[in-house]
């Protein structure tokens, strides 16, 4: 689900209870990073795992807690894949790409791991990406894709059942 | 049946012990050819004396006689084309499968370059003339692909393929993930093993993979695509980093082809496999798995290449041709 609520300390912390309260699993929480600066708020999205009809019983309890939900989408999985990258990573710098990626509000990247080849050598790094839809995945590692040919990057991606 | 054969290397060897070791497959040799000589009889050809000739002195026949005389002159129902491979020309090869089929001659071939430049011409020009032009060895050596798709999956629709078609290849990632050896390092080793030719271009820029994904493509979907069509990336760029990283999450790097028409895919990449992945084994084999609407998913396995297990294709095409067409043993 997507959640939006006041960008104040605690907020986050109090929207989350509720989640166990009503027996939920929290699986993910994703972050917009750049809040909306005029009227402070923050977006959330949340992956979690409900028990059979406690969804009424929590939206109940978000209200009550101040926090507006934008969306709700059921049965949506989380997904995860990771990617290797490999070429003169450490010239290039990567935060960008992490921003645009995290900037969709939909994926995030969750880990990197850079090998330090001796100097001027091609360096080789892993990304996670996670998302909450296979569409959003798509999305996320198009801007890999992107980013790696300006680069001159080999990116390397899992192989998924073709058909 | 009467055989010839057209090229006396590797492959050409294999097929002539395996019909000279098995002779009650009622294939009897009549002509045979290498790049210097030829030699016809249509009674049939002693293959151990010819073998034995070819290894003393270079040549297996007579000096004055060529391949084009053999194929234009001599008495066969089935010409076997087992020249090298030229990616870009396809000859002699096309040449070669053009003057039997002409003569109304059916033609097996290991031989990549004329079926994935020519494929669509010669099995016009093959059923033009009432004749079958097979190729079961020139896709992934041993295994049984075109029979698999021709006669098992026969009604099914090919949705999608994907496959290690490159042995060298997959012997190089094999090495390099488990020893921890650079790319350079596990190319040697497969040099000494034989694996690996003087000039490995072919097999670790994926070229060798993409012609065979173009030769399936058009042999499944009859959809004209080249060899340009292929999204291709070798494995020559790979580090040990990156297959320790894949290490980490459990997983490897394969050299993997893969086409899915309804997505437009036609590409040769290395690929994260889960070690699990029923495409991730070790070595020079290859594998192939095909997705289906009724089978559903199929993957075979075996030898991608070798003497005998080249020749094991091609006598399994030549004695499907018997059947079919030619009663007569
Ligand atoms: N090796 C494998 O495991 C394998 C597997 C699948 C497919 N293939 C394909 O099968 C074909 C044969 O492979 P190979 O490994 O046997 O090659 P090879 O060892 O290089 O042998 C090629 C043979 O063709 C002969 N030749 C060359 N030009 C000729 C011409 N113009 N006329 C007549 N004969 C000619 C050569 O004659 P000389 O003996 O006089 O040099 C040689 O005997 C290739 O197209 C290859 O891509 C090979």
């Amino acid at each position: 689900m997507k959640l939006e609520m006041k960008d104040s300390p605690g907020q986050l912390v109090a929207a989350l209870k509720p989640i166990s309260e009503v027996g939920g699993n929290i699986i993910a929480v994703l972050h917009q990073r750049d809040p909306d600066p005029d009227n402070h708020t923050l977006n959330v999205q949340i992956v979690l795992d409900l028990p059979k009809g406690r969804l009424d019983n929590l939206v109940a309890l978000l209200k009550d807690q101040g926090v507006r939900i934008q969306r709700i989408g059921e049965e949506r999985l989380l997904y995860q894949r990771s990617v290797i990258l490999i070429g003169h990573l450490m010239h290039t710098g990567f935060s960008d790409t992490f921003d645009q990626i995290d900037s969709t509000g939909f994926a995030e990247m969750t880990e990197l791991v850079m090998s330090m080849p001796a100097v001027n050598e091609r360096s080789s790094s892993r990304i996670t990406i996670k998302a909450v839809s296979r569409d959003d995945m798509e999305a996320a590692l198009a801007i890999l894709r992107r980013v790696s040919q300006q680069k001159s990057l080999l990116m390397i991606e899992p192989l998924e059942d073709a058909a | 049946m009467k055989v010839a054969l057209i090229g006396l290397g590797s492959v050409g060897r294999g097929v002539a012990e395996m019909l000279a070791k098995k002779d009650d497959l009622g294939l009897v040799l009549t002509g045979i050819a290498d790049s210097k000589s030829a030699f016809m009889d249509p009674d049939g050809i002693d293959i151990t004396r010819v073998l034995a000739k070819k290894k003393k002195t270079g040549s297996c026949g007579d000096q004055h006689l060529s391949a084009a005389d053999v194929i234009k002159k001599a008495d066969y129902d089935a010409l076997v084309e087992v020249t090298p491979t030229n990616a870009l020309s396809g000859e002699p090869a096309i040449g070669h499968i053009k003057a039997a089929l002409n003569r109304k001659k059916h033609v097996v071939t290991s031989n990549k370059g004329p079926i994935a430049l020519a494929g669509k011409e010669l099995r016009a020009m093959a059923k033009k003339k009432g004749v079958s032009l097979r190729y079961e060895a020139t896709v992934a050596g041993a295994i049984p692909v075109m029979h698999t798709l021709e006669h098992g999956l026969a009604g099914n629709e090919i949705l999608a393929l994907y496959g290690v078609l490159n042995g060298t290849c997959n012997f190089i990632l094999t090495r390099m993930a488990a020893e921890g050896l650079t790319y350079e390092q596990a190319l040697m080793e497969a040099r000494e093993m034989g694996y690996a030719e003087a000039d490995p271009t072919y097999d670790v820029q994926g070229i060798d993979a993409a012609i065979k994904l173009v030769i399936l493509a058009n042999t499944i979907w009859d959809n004209g695509v080249k060899l340009a069509d292929v999204d291709r990336t070798g494995i020559d760029l790979l580090t040990p980093d990156a297959l320790r990283l894949a290490d980490e999450m459990g997983c490897t790097i394969r050299l993997i082809a893969e086409a899915n028409p309804k997505k437009r895919l036609l590409r040769v990449s290395p690929r994260i496999l889960d070690k699990n992945h029923p495409l991730v084994f070790e070595g020079t084999l290859n594998a192939l798995t095909l997705e289906t609407d009724m089978a559903k998913q199929i993957t075979l396995i075996g030898r991608g290449a070798g003497s005998v297990e080249t020749a094991s294709a091609i006598i399994g095409d030549l004695l499907y041709i018997r059947d079919r067409y030619v009663q007569r043993a």
